[in-house]
């Protein structure tokens, strides 16, 4: 095997090893009050974090294209109260419109 | 006899299929990313099987596109898997899952399982939302990564298909039920600035950890004024359902 394959083995170990690590601090910890409302913080941080990074970033830059469009979208759709999927497929249509008609990267 | 279809759809099972759907999508261009990038076929697959956390895989081959050696791909990857981790946490407190079902659980404890699940309100859709969104993306994720890696540059770039709005109206449907009071709205519009500040100063996979250290250090400094009872009720009725 190349070193390459070695190092992405090695990598692919380190993910795995991650994964499980959470799984292995004891219920009496997690479950003090406490952490349930660190949790919950926690819970809502994580997802703005990620709508953030898939919205406006691209490696380390930030970017305003298509994307930002699609976020707009989904909250109008949100606030309709629209189900789960229409709210994704609507997100995918204002960003391919928005790319067809050239309005945005 | 109820129906059986209709007792499998539930909210969660719907969230689940949507998120693993466009998610797999995106490991077309995975596998076409990791060809071009100088990988082999097996490796290339054997990223999206074994690794399967799709931030930590990009990494790997973006380093290594970009002329990097294959440490560095190791050491980016690896850090962007830091946050699987919290995951794992907060899963584990969330489902209470058997002992026996910990190795699979973590194979599969991604933003999307982790996401889908903590959005329900019940133990029970939290288990389905966590496997249908697991399983559903492992499923997708390995077979759009074989797709790409075979049919190569040919297939496109996925933004074309609006799969990254998609995956941002994903994120936003999943926070939007969380944000019914005044702290929720809070600590979400700070964590998108925090991460929008922390990203051109960080390497990728540092913004999402930093923003979760602001929301423990909000969270520990908050705590003492929120009534933990609600909390241990919440436990209780965990504990009741489960059993």
């Amino acid at each position: 095997m190349s070193e390459l394959s070695w190092w992405l083995l090695g990598a692919c170990a380190a993910a795995f090893a991650l994964k499980i690590s959470g799984y292995f601090v004891p219920r009496r910890v997690l479950d003090s009050p406490l952490m349930s409302h660190v949790a919950a913080t926690l819970t809502v941080a994580l997802l703005a974090s990620l709508v953030t990074m898939n919205a406006v970033t691209s490696g380390q830059e930030l970017i305003i294209d298509a994307r930002i469009g699609a976020l707009a979208a989904a909250t109008i759709a949100l606030i309709f109260k629209a189900p789960y999927l229409v709210v994704v497929l609507v997100g995918a249509l204002a960003a391919v419109a928005l790319r067809a008609t050239g309005l945005a990267a | 006899m109820p129906s059986t279809k209709n007792n499998w759809l539930t909210p969660a099972t719907k969230m689940g299929l949507s998120i693993a759907l466009a998610t797999g999508l995106y490991g077309i261009s995975f596998g076409a990313l990791s060809i071009a990038a100088g990988l082999n076929l097996w490796q290339t697959v054997a990223l999206s099987a074994l690794m399967f956390t799709g931030g930590s895989q990009f990494a790997f081959i973006g380093v290594l596109s970009g002329g990097g050696a294959a440490s560095a791909a190791f050491s980016a990857a690896t850090l962007l898997g830091v946050r699987n981790a919290v995951y794992g946490m907060q899963i584990k407190q969330s489902l209470r899952p058997s002992p026996r079902l910990v190795p699979f659980m973590a194979q599969v404890t991604i933003d999307e399982s982790t996401a889908t699940s903590l959005g329900q309100a019940s133990l029970s859709e939290r288990h389905r939302g966590f496997w249908t969104a697991g399983l559903g993306v492992y499923v997708l994720w390995n077979l759009f990564t074989l797709v790409g890696a075979l049919l190569g540059e040919r297939m496109g770039d996925p933004a074309a298909w609006g799969l990254d709005g998609a995956a941002v109206a994903a994120f936003l449907g999943l926070l939007w039920p969380r944000l019914k009071s005044a702290q929720p709205v809070f600590v979400a519009c700070a964590a998108a600035i925090v991460t929008a500040f922390a990203v051109p100063l960080t390497v990728p996979g540092v913004p999402i950890l930093i923003t979760a250290g602001c929301a423990v250090l909000f969270a520990v400094l908050t705590g003492r004024h929120t009534k933990p009872a609600t909390e241990h009720g919440q436990l209780h009725q965990v504990d009741q359902e489960k059993s």
